[in-house]
């Protein structure tokens, strides 16, 4: 198991290396750089070649690519994420302030899914053929076709714009003001969440229908036990062993919703951070979000497949 | 004497994209108390469909019992709704079942020890403690070495035998009073299937049960069983004591049947073995003469002109549903 774990955390190394390596260049194959963006942007153009040069120097820009990126690395493993060009400060300062926002929105989205998607599942597949599984149902297939986004502005035109029951955009810590930062998210996590537990949902309630069909579960019945515990106990755990590989591709499909929800909503976080990253060019704060970002996918990953050994006893790790 | 369960025109048909499968089509049988029946008649004729029925698994939809009934105790279990408290303390703790797939019929993702206490607790009140040591006791009896270490052991640990031995002991585990086991050895090897056969018969003599071998191979239930009931799409059309059918068949189906099987001390140059010509008959749309009509070499014009033929007595316990038996009776 250890041994396992560390085989795939090298893998997992490797795979963030490919992805830091490759934003790394794509980012610079964009015309201009971060410098000439910013000084446009701020009527500053009136520089002389030589004030230019020195601001390229201190920010590293004037080395070669290989140097810029092993600087990069060796930085990062002193802590030191390099300075953002647009925002004129320390990279890790921003990704300590806008990361955490967007971990506990992902962390509420990823939740909330798991536990709906799982549970509206479970529940249509026992009602098969009901009202209630053919709503939810419906729901759900409505649900992973509408984009996220476009929800996001129905939502505040209906619920904020006309009703007005909710604050339009914006996000408050919930240390500040629970209740009030409470508003604020119900929209941006619901957007979040509707994909995966659409999704969910539709997968959890076919997987519960084909295990229902099995031979074990037609001798748990004739054992005599009461359909409860055939559930609980001999349907739940099975149907839930392909679940889980999707449950995992959630985290980055919320990683990846979060750009354009915290853009929507208008949400300081690492997503909104990497959109105008990416438009100021902003080459290291681009660097670090991808960088997180792979961090956790790759670690949501091997979560996942080590609680498959936990949900099926049949997978050895060796 | 009344027998301990019977089965009374049972009627459970399918309803498919294709049309109605009458599967079971008015089955009689009985079982008698600590005996041992067999239930034989080619793959897909009704036989699992009539033993399901018996404890209400049939999945509706498709399936449905259309009627018939199920005495059991004085209690028609057809009376119980299927999911009921009624039915599930019948399933396990008074009629037990083998199923024929041992690789798919245990659960996965639970220990053995887990399917194997889980009808002790439910049927008989134990507690943890003595489940566990009953499950352990139980392994023991059905030839499990290192029971004791086993019972954490998931099933696809054990081998296809040694997983019916484990459905074995968790049939047996409550003690029942009938226990049907549906072609319980067609899934695994020559040398497993006699010693699987031997315990069966072992744990129904010691804990006085009534077994239901149900078989595609008259062979199989040859030695063990003592009345031999014959299935055709969806019908019984003999029945008696083994020796009434080994010994004296009369329906051309049962006939052709103990061609197929080879005898004991019997060498391939005396008598070849004669599978029965044609296919059984696809049971949607069934025609309302009989149905083994098509393959039957002795048909006469009767058979063709009159409806199913129904069950006479021949003599004895003897019961026969073909009009050649009926216009010959003495
Ligand atoms: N779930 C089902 N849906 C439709 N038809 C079924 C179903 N189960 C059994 N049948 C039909 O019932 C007939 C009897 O099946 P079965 O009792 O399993 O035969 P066997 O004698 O081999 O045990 C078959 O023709 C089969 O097609
Ligand atoms: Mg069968």
């Amino acid at each position: 198991m250890t041994s396992y774990i560390i085989r795939r955390l090298s893998m997992g190394v490797v795979v963030i290396f490919i992805v830091t390596v490759m934003v790394f260049l794509f980012i610079r194959l964009l015309p201009g750089d971060p410098l000439t963006i910013y000084l446009n942007k701020t009527d500053m153009q009136q520089l002389t070649e030589e004030q230019l040069f020195e601001l390229r120097v201190k920010f590293g820009l004037e080395k070669p690519l290989p140097m810029q990126y092993v600087d990069w690395i060796g930085g990062l493993f002193k802590g030191d994420m390099g300075q953002s060009v647009y925002y004129n400060i320390d990279v890790r300062l921003l990704m300590t302030e806008r990361l955490p926002v967007t971990l506990y929105l992902g962390a509420l989205a990823f939740v909330i899914s798991g536990v709906l998607g799982i549970s509206f599942g479970v529940i249509c597949a026992l009602k098969r053929g009901t009202w209630v599984d053919t709503l939810v149902t419906l729901l759900a297939n409505i649900g992973i076709t509408m984009p996220s986004f476009w929800v996001g502005i129905i939502l505040i035109y209906l619920l904020s714009v006309k009703a007005g029951w909710l604050p339009v955009s914006g996000f408050i810590s919930p240390f500040e003001n629970f209740w009030e930062s409470t508003r604020r998210i119900i929209m941006p996590v619901t957007c979040l969440a509707l994909f995966p537990v659409a999704s969910l949902t539709r997968l959890t309630r076919s997987s519960m229908l084909e295990v229902i069909q099995q031979d074990y579960i037609r001798t748990a019945w004739s054992k005599g036990l009461k359909e409860r515990l055939i559930v609980s106990r001999h349907t739940i755990k099975n149907a839930l062993i392909p679940v889980i590989t999707v449950v995992g591709l959630q985290v980055a499909f919320i990683f990846g919703g979060s750009v354009l929800i915290e853009s929507v909503f208008n949400i300081n976080g690492i997503g909104r951070l990497a959109t105008q990253a990416v438009q100021n060019q902003d080459y290291l704060v681009v660097q670090a979000v991808t960088l997180v970002i792979a961090i956790m996918v790759v670690l949501s990953n091997l979560i996942v497949d080590i609680s498959y050994g936990w949900l099926d006893p049949r997978i050895r790790y060796d | 004497m009344t027998p301990l369960l019977s089965v009374e025109n049972l009627k459970t048909y399918f309803r498919t994209y294709r049309g109605l499968v009458k599967a079971v089509d008015g089955v009689s049988f009985d079982i008698n108390e600590k005996e041992i029946i067999g239930l034989v008649g080619e793959s897909g004729c009704g036989k699992s469909v009539s033993m399901l029925s018996i404890l209400q698994l049939i999945s509706n939809p498709p399936g449905e019992i259309v009627s018939g009934r199920v005495m059991f105790d004085g209690q028609d279990l057809l009376q119980y709704k299927s999911k009921s408290d009624a039915m599930s303390a019948i399933r396990g703790a008074k009629i037990a079942m083998i199923f024929q797939e041992p690789m798919t019929s245990l659960n996965p993702v639970l220990t053995i020890g887990r399917q194997l206490t889980e009808s002790l607790e439910i049927h008989l009140n134990m507690t943890p403690q003595t489940a566990q040591e009953r499950a352990i006791e139980l392994l023991r009896m059905i030839g499990i070495p290192d029971a004791h270490n086993r019972l954490d052991a998931y099933p696809h640990q054990f081998s296809g035998g040694m997983r019916q031995r484990v459905m074995i002991a968790i049939a047996i585990s409550c003690n029942p009073k009938i226990l049907i086991a549906d072609e319980p050895t067609t899934a695994v090897d020559v040398t497993t299937q006699a010693q699987l056969l031997e315990l069966m018969q072992d744990m129904v003599n010691r804990f006085d049960t009534s077994l239901v071998i149900v078989t595609h191979n008259l062979g199989v239930v040859a030695r063990y069983a003592e009345r031999i009931y014959v299935m055709y799409s969806g019908r019984i059309v003999e029945s008696g004591l083994a020796d009434d059918i080994f010994l004296n068949p009369r329906h051309p189906y049962t006939i052709g049947l103990l061609k197929c099987v080879p005898q004991l001390g019997e060498t391939r140059q005396e008598r070849k073995l004669v599978p029965i010509k044609g296919l059984p008959p696809n049971l949607i749309n069934m025609p309302t003469n009989c149905a083994f009509l098509p393959r039957c070499d002795r048909a006469r014009d009767i058979c063709r002109q009159q409806l199913w033929p129904p069950l006479e007595l021949v003599g004895g316990q003897h019961y026969v549903a073909c009009f050649r038996e009926i216009m010959e009776k003495p």
